[in-house]
């Protein structure tokens, strides 16, 4: 039994294998989410918001000293009472967080900037300007960033400006970021879509831009988050030792001022509780939503 | 001799299920070379797997059964179920690349010693696989060796030997010269085939290499979506091919010393290629030993 | 007759390994190819892999610079010493195919990005010259520009990037196009609609191209001249059917041998005997 190959029917019973098709770009950006990220993303949502608007609502400025009565308990007036400063505790942890949360974010966003510029173009265009960029790169990354920080706010002591001790956590912080972003602008050089770029008349800015770097910008997104921590941990670090201006309220400089009054003995227990248990859940926040990030793209790879 | 009952293994992806084998129903009979051709999509890695019995989740066989006619090296019969205890011993597998196979750090001859070979004794087994892969056409240091060391042919010979040890019922071989040079290929498939009519064994060997088919199987099946379209001695397929899409295939192949135009049939339908075509489940025998699978019913009406 | 492609003592050397323990690798050997014609041609580059033949390609596209000698496309000195043109000229001159066709394209960005560009800045058209071109080009290898505008790669299949990148390459209206392993990594069906789409570029369009592959048959199909190539160095060259039919080098004969052909058997098959359902 033969028959006409002209007038067979050319039903497609092809079965495509899931990423043949156009579920790419469907469905918004709902593959995002999953339990970690939801999680992560409410935290910062509400401790980010509430620290930048509660503020507004503050009776009084909360980093002025002797505003109130010391060392008064929890109350309807005072949510966690007052510190042996007579600040009132709450609007000051609110303050700090606010002001912890922007420095980590203003660092992250100067420490990205430079990574990724100096992590691309070193990846990218190799040769001998790769070579001199990364002997760069590899110096500051040998360089232990605390001992550097606790000797230069030693020798400047307090006398520097919250932005200075911002720019100093950038100028050690890029050099990691960079390394990682060379690694995979080097992977990605050598792949064909880029050829194909250069011969469709790309120059090397076009081809970075556009072409390596959405391959890397799930990268960076992970790698922002984990620098806020970072810097925030840092400035605390800092902070804690007394090396930060640890006038601005920050979560570091709450811990300091407690235990500078030796807050634990004395039973001041909100004033050296309540900063610990807010840095640990920022710090959760700011974990879940760079993990939730991390498994939701690696989940988008895997399908796609 | 082999049977397969109305086999259909599918996966999950994405909340759709995926039948990447739908419906095969097959005698393979022994003592013989089998080819499986098709191309990218057809099924038929996943149903070499399924034979092998390495099907794990997400895919799972969600129709139907095998039924080996085999019997285990512990005298009961082989199923689905203990076909894994088979692997090296009554079933046997050569993957396309040697390279992902053989463990990189370990010496060769640890990977042969390692297998459960009827012999406890470790050291005899060494002597007999040194003096085995002498007949394969490798010389008895390469038992030494690491894989690296190997050429590409010689690691593909080494994994032939590796699968032929213990005289296996059945051998599985998926695209196994794909990698290889084509004058490597000759070597190896010639041996393959020397090796097949010593042990009177069967060899399934999955190709898109129609030549590859000729020169060596005595049957073949060509898959297309998941379903066998057509089935029968390899000279029988050829010079009489029955469906459409074995027609295309064989077509589409031009050979030194002819000059006709090829590839017409694949241009045909619809803005210049990628044409397909439908295929019901059900083998009919058009010719003794020679099965093509039914066209589906047209819209118009039924073909002749 | 136009010089088409000339290589004079091109060698190509690789060094491997670090400062003290180098080894040296001859990825092309004094290769020298001259082909003149009237008219486009193909000219076949085959061997195995190692063989040099895509150290050659990426020598023609200027994607690797050669260690000695040099290489001419066209009249115009393309690699080597005294390589003339800019990267423009030289863009609107000499075009690849490349072999994988889902790495072809950016996974973000829609393959008609690609096309575009190339209209616009290889070839300086402005808005809608370039989507006639682009428009032009794809129709002629058998695709619709509304089939394909703003899609990525995981909506076609290997055999429709491929044409789309065949569509790309002749919008700067080149005059060669190396092809480097064009459809190795296309289904074996699929890949005469390709083949063929070579031909009728030749001889319709006046391209020539250059076909690096390791597949006789289908360079015996459409090539005018061939090129075998051992371990860096060209054994044998010459007319496509007359390599083919009277190889004169051994290594060319060993090739030809080794190919498993649907028309003759290397050793007998013994009949299976059907059994019974």
């Amino acid at each position: 039994m033969s028959f006409d190959t002209n007038n067979a029917d050319p039903v497609a019973l092809v079965i495509a294998p899931a990423s043949a098709k156009a579920g790419r770009r469907g469905g918004g950006l709902l593959w995002l989410l999953n339990g970690r990220l939801a999680v992560g993303l409410v935290i910062l949502l509400v401790m980010g918001l509430g620290s930048f608007i509660l503020p507004f609502f503050a009776p009084a400025d909360p980093s002025l000293q002797a505003t109130y009565m010391r060392n008064l308990p929890m109350s309807g007036v005072h949510w966690l009472g007052t510190n042996a400063l007579g600040q009132d505790i709450f609007w000051f942890l609110v303050i700090a967080i606010k002001n912890s949360l922007m420095l980590g974010i203003l660092v992250a966003v100067g420490v990205t900037i430079v990574a990724t510029i100096v992590g691309l173009s070193a990846g990218y265009i190799g040769g001998m300007f790769e070579r001199i960029v990364m002997l760069f790169v590899d110096t500051f990354i040998t360089i232990p960033l605390l001992p550097i920080l606790i000797i230069l706010g030693a020798l400047i002591r307090g006398n520097t400006s919250f932005f200075t001790v911002g720019l100093i956590i950038i100028i050690f912080g890029w050099a990691w970021d960079a390394r990682t972003v060379r690694a995979m602008a080097l992977s990605l050089r050598e792949r064909e879509f880029i050829n194909m770029a250069r011969f469709s008349g790309a120059s090397t800015v076009d081809i970075l831009a556009k072409e390596i770097f959405p391959y890397v910008s799930a990268y960076i997104l992970v790698g922002f988050i984990n620098t806020v921590l970072f810097a925030i941990n840092t400035e605390a670090t800092l902070a804690v030792i007394g090396l930060s201006k640890v006038e601005v309220p920050t979560l570091g400089s709450i811990i300091f001022w407690a235990l500078s009054y030796n807050a634990l003995f004395t039973g001041q227990y909100p004033w050296i509780v309540a900063p610990i248990i807010a840095t640990v859940t920022l710090f959760l926040g700011l974990f879940l939503t760079s993990t939730g990030f991390n498994q939701a793209f690696a989940a988008k790879r895997g399908v796609s | 001799m082999i049977r397969l009952n109305d086999l259909k293994i599918s996966y999950r992806i994405g909340g759709r299920t995926v039948d990447a084998v739908d419906g095969v129903t097959l005698i393979i009979p022994d003592n013989c070379v089998v080819g499986i051709a098709g191309e990218s999509g057809s099924g038929k890695s996943t149903l070499m797997k399924a034979i092998y019995g390495d099907i794990q989740s997400p895919m799972s066989i969600s129709r139907g059964s095998i039924e080996y006619g085999l019997t285990g090296s512990d005298g009961k019969p082989v199923t689905a179920e203990n076909v894994r205890k088979e692997w090296f011993k009554t079933i046997s597998y050569i993957p396309q690349s040697s390279m992902n196979s053989l463990n990189p750090v370990i010496r060769i001859r640890e990977q042969f010693i390692d297998f459960p070979g009827t012999d406890s004794n470790k050291k005899r087994v060494l002597e007999r696989a040194r003096a085995y892969i002498g007949k394969l056409g490798l010389p008895p240091e390469a038992m030494d060796s690491y894989p690296h060391q190997l050429s590409g042919g010689m690691r593909q010979r080494m994994m032939i030997a590796l699968a032929t040890f213990f005289q296996p019922e059945l051998i599985i071989a998926d695209e196994p010269t794909t990698a290889l040079d084509v004058v490597v290929q000759k070597d190896i498939l010639m041996l393959l085939m020397e090796l097949q009519e010593e042990m009177g064994n069967t060899i399934l060997v999955v190709s898109h290499d129609m030549g590859v088919h000729y020169q060596v199987t005595q049957k073949m099946l060509i898959m297309y979506a998941g379903r066998v379209v057509e089935y029968g001695d390899t000279d029988s397929v050829f010079s009489d091919p029955q469906h459409a899409y074995t027609k295309m295939l064989i077509d589409s192949l031009p050979t030194i010393g002819d000059d006709s135009m090829r590839g017409v049939i694949a241009s045909q339908a619809g803005g210049g290629g990628d044409r397909t075509f439908a295929v019901e489940p059900t083998l009919i025998e058009v010719k003794p030993g020679h099965f093509v699978a039914q066209p589906a019913r047209q819209r118009q009406g039924e073909l002749a | 007759m136009t010089l088409i492609l000339k290589t004079e003592g091109l060698n190509k050397t690789y060094r491997l390994g670090g400062i003290v323990n180098a080894k040296q690798i001859q990825a092309l050997n004094d290769v020298n190819i001259t082909v003149e014609s009237d008219k486009p041609v193909v000219i076949a580059i085959v061997g195995e892999s190692g063989s040099g033949k895509t150290t050659l390609a990426k020598t023609l596209l200027r994607l690797e610079t050669p260690t000695s000698g040099r290489a001419m496309v066209y009249d115009t000195v393309v690699a080597g010493r005294g390589a003339i043109p800019s990267k423009k000229d030289f863009l609107g001159l000499v075009q690849p195919i490349f072999q994988n066709p889902f790495e072809a394209f950016s996974r973000y960005r829609p393959v008609d990005i690609y096309l575009e560009e190339t209209a616009r800045r290889v070839a300086g058209m402005d808005g809608p010259q370039a989507e006639a071109a682009v428009e032009e080009a794809l129709r002629s290898v058998g695709l619709k520009y509304e089939e394909v505008r703003g899609k990525y790669t995981a909506q076609f299949s290997g055999g429709e990037l491929q044409r789309i990148s065949v569509a790309r390459a002749l919008i700067p209206k080149p005059k060669l196009i190396v092809a480097d392993e064009p459809v190795s990594m296309v289904d074996a069906s699929r890949r005469m609609i390709i083949i063929n789409l070579f031909k009728r570029l030749r001889d319709e369009a006046g391209r020539s191209f250059v076909y690096i592959t390791h597949d006789l048959a289908t360079a015996y199909y459409i090539s005018d001249f061939i090129a075998v190539m051992n371990k860096g160095r060209v054994v044998e060259f010459g007319p496509a059917r007359q390599v083919m039919s009277d190889p004169q080098h051994d290594y060319t004969r060993l090739l030809l041998s080794s190919i498993p052909t649907t028309t003759s058997r290397w050793r007998e098959r013994r009949k299976v005997v059907a059994e019974p359902a």
